[in-house]
């Protein structure tokens, strides 16, 4: 069986088990969709207050805010073998039964859980882009389309790196610590306001270092059919979020580091 | 005073234990800096455009967003959780099994973990925001002084008040969970609600004008928005007597809430477990 198709089952058998609660499950997927839908009534109130800001309106910053919340939703429902990799594997030692078995770890972990509760996220932002499409112009043709795909798709990459970094730093903490959180989730708040209205080195940061500008900012700006504010050239807009999947990738070369120096908790 | 002491002990016995977790606070404290900043961030941008439509002035909501994040652990976010491993494990039984007032003891334990977890990443905010910040020349990102020595004291029992109540409220959660088992369901209605009507998510000032009456007169409103603002004197006088009276009535309100759903929960619970 080849990997895809491992996975698959592994997603299938999870699917499976959560549709044994349907009740606990639709629950769980409401409520992560009111506690996230939250953050737009703060954004809607202070461009309510101030009015336009950077030169963003409220429609267009319900765009860059839609746009990163389907990307973590999606990202979050995939990756949660690695967010507790730390407590669940490495302290419990059942990382030794996954090195155990003769398939990748980083694709079982990959498959530990499905989370559909994690939908609930993705609901409201697909809400707030259906709203933002009636209060801006957004020509949504077959290139607009696409382009909105690749980001999202760039996006998962890069969040999915992040969170595998926070599973390869539990190889030297054991535990699994929570200070990720300042780029998964704190990266989301932060992606949900147009990049222009930040400081430099905050904008450097979210562009070179955790390029989360790449898979929101900059691919949202060519939907938009807009130029950069700041003067990224044109071409580079849309492929912007190709930087996701370099960051997957070193992410991946650090997580390999990180498992030769793997050693048994032996409990 | 000799009444007094098993709820002592039990508070100084849950702040001693919770204090020993550093790890736990080191990393909390990260996560609220950057917090901090990203808020600052936003509301430096958007007073950039136009600060007169701002209720109150960028530095005060500067102070606003560092004293939040210094006692974000102090607010009732969740149910305390050994209140439902307890429950679901039937260890409650022991606890019913003390000669003492449920709901005293209950909130004494409540009081201690909120405030040993606050305690720590608080002195740590006010090192980084109230010290290191001006003493780096970022003195305009600072979190600075009450304005007076009226608003300084007026924030003690603002303080004290906003405590009880948040304690009052993770009560309220305790008991819910006590009767249902589980404490999911409670906290995941207990957090948004907290998040935005205690002003947490903004100053509620700045939500639409239309929504005050209401905004400024719900208890959780005395959790964030009123406290602060009588810390940087945005209510001062009159207005920050009323504000205290806000708080201290919801205390009141909801603690006699807790009671009675304490004796009512109780006498009906089943022990789980063996």
């Amino acid at each position: 069986m080849n990997a895809l198709a491992l996975y698959g089952r592994y997603a299938m058998t999870s699917l499976r088990a959560q549709a044994q609660y349907p009740a606990a499950t639709l629950m769980l997927t409401a409520g992560h969709c009111a506690a996230t839908a939250i953050e737009i009534l703060g954004v809607f109130a202070l461009f309510d207050r101030f009015g336009p800001v950077g030169g963003w309106t409220f429609g267009e910053a319900a765009l860059f805010y839609a746009l990163v919340n389907i990307t973590f939703s999606l990202a979050d429902l995939l990756t949660r073998g690695f967010e507790v990799f730390g407590t669940d594997f490495v302290r419990t030692g059942a990382f030794d039964r996954v090195l155990l078995r003769p398939r990748a770890a980083a694709l079982q972990l990959a498959g530990h859980e499905v989370r559909l509760s994690r939908l609930g996220r993705f609901v409201q932002a697909f809400a707030v882009l259906v709203l933002a499409s009636h209060l801006v112009p957004i020509d949504w043709d077959a290139a607009a389309v696409a382009t909105a795909l690749w980001a999202v798709a760039g996006g998962v990459a890069l969040f999915g790196g992040i969170l595998i970094l926070q599973a390869t730093l539990a190889f030297w903490t054991v535990e699994s610590l929570e200070i990720a959180h300042v780029l998964t989730y704190g990266g989301v708040q932060a992606a949900q306001y147009p990049l222009n209205i930040y400081a430099a080195w905050f904008r450097r940061l979210l562009t070179f270092g955790v390029p989360l500008a790449c898979v929101t900012y900059y691919p949202a700006l060519a939907i938009l059919n807009r130029p950069d504010p700041l003067g990224a050239p044109g071409w580079l807009l849309p492929i912007a979020p190709v930087a996701g999947f370099a960051f997957l990738g070193l992410s991946l070369l650090a997580w390999r580091a990180g498992m030769a120096r793997y050693a048994s908790t032996g409990s | 005073m000799q009444a007094l002491r098993p709820y002592l002990a039990a508070f100084r016995a849950r702040f001693q234990l919770m204090l020993q977790y550093r790890a736990a606070a080191l990393a909390g404290f990260a996560t609220q800096c950057w917090w901090g900043v990203l808020r600052i961030m936003i509301f430096a941008a958007f007073y950039g455009v136009h600060a007169a439509a701002a209720p109150i002035s960028l530095a005060d909501a500067i102070t606003y967003v560092w004293l939040g994040q210094a006692l974000l652990a102090l607010l009732p976010w969740v149910a305390d959780p050994e209140i439902g491993q307890a429950v679901r494990s039937g260890g409650i039984g022991y606890d019913r099994l003390r000669p003492l007032d449920a709901y005293s003891y209950w909130y004494a334990r409540t009081l201690g973990w909120m405030l040993a977890r606050a305690a720590p990443r608080a002195a740590l905010m006010a090192l980084a925001a109230g010290l290191v910040l001006p003493l780096a020349g970022l003195g305009a990102w600072a979190w600075q002084p009450p304005p007076s020595l009226a608003a300084a004291l007026l924030f003690v029992p603002a303080f004290a008040l906003m405590t009880a109540l948040g304690a009052a409220i993770v009560m309220l959660a305790n008991i819910i969970v006590a009767a249902s088992l589980n404490e999911r369901g409670v906290n995941a209605v207990l957090t948004p609600l907290l998040i935005v009507f205690s002003g947490t998510l903004l100053p509620l000032d700045f939500f639409p004008d239309a929504l005050r009456p209401f905004l400024h007169v719900q208890p959780f409103a005395g959790l964030v928005d009123i406290p602060f603002r009588i810390y940087f004197a945005d209510l001062a006088g009159g207005a920050a007597l009323q504000g205290l009276a806000l708080q201290a009535g919801w205390t009141v309100v909801l603690i006699g809430l807790g009671r009675l759903a304490i004796d009512r929960t109780m006498r009906r619970l089943e022990m789980q477990g063996g």
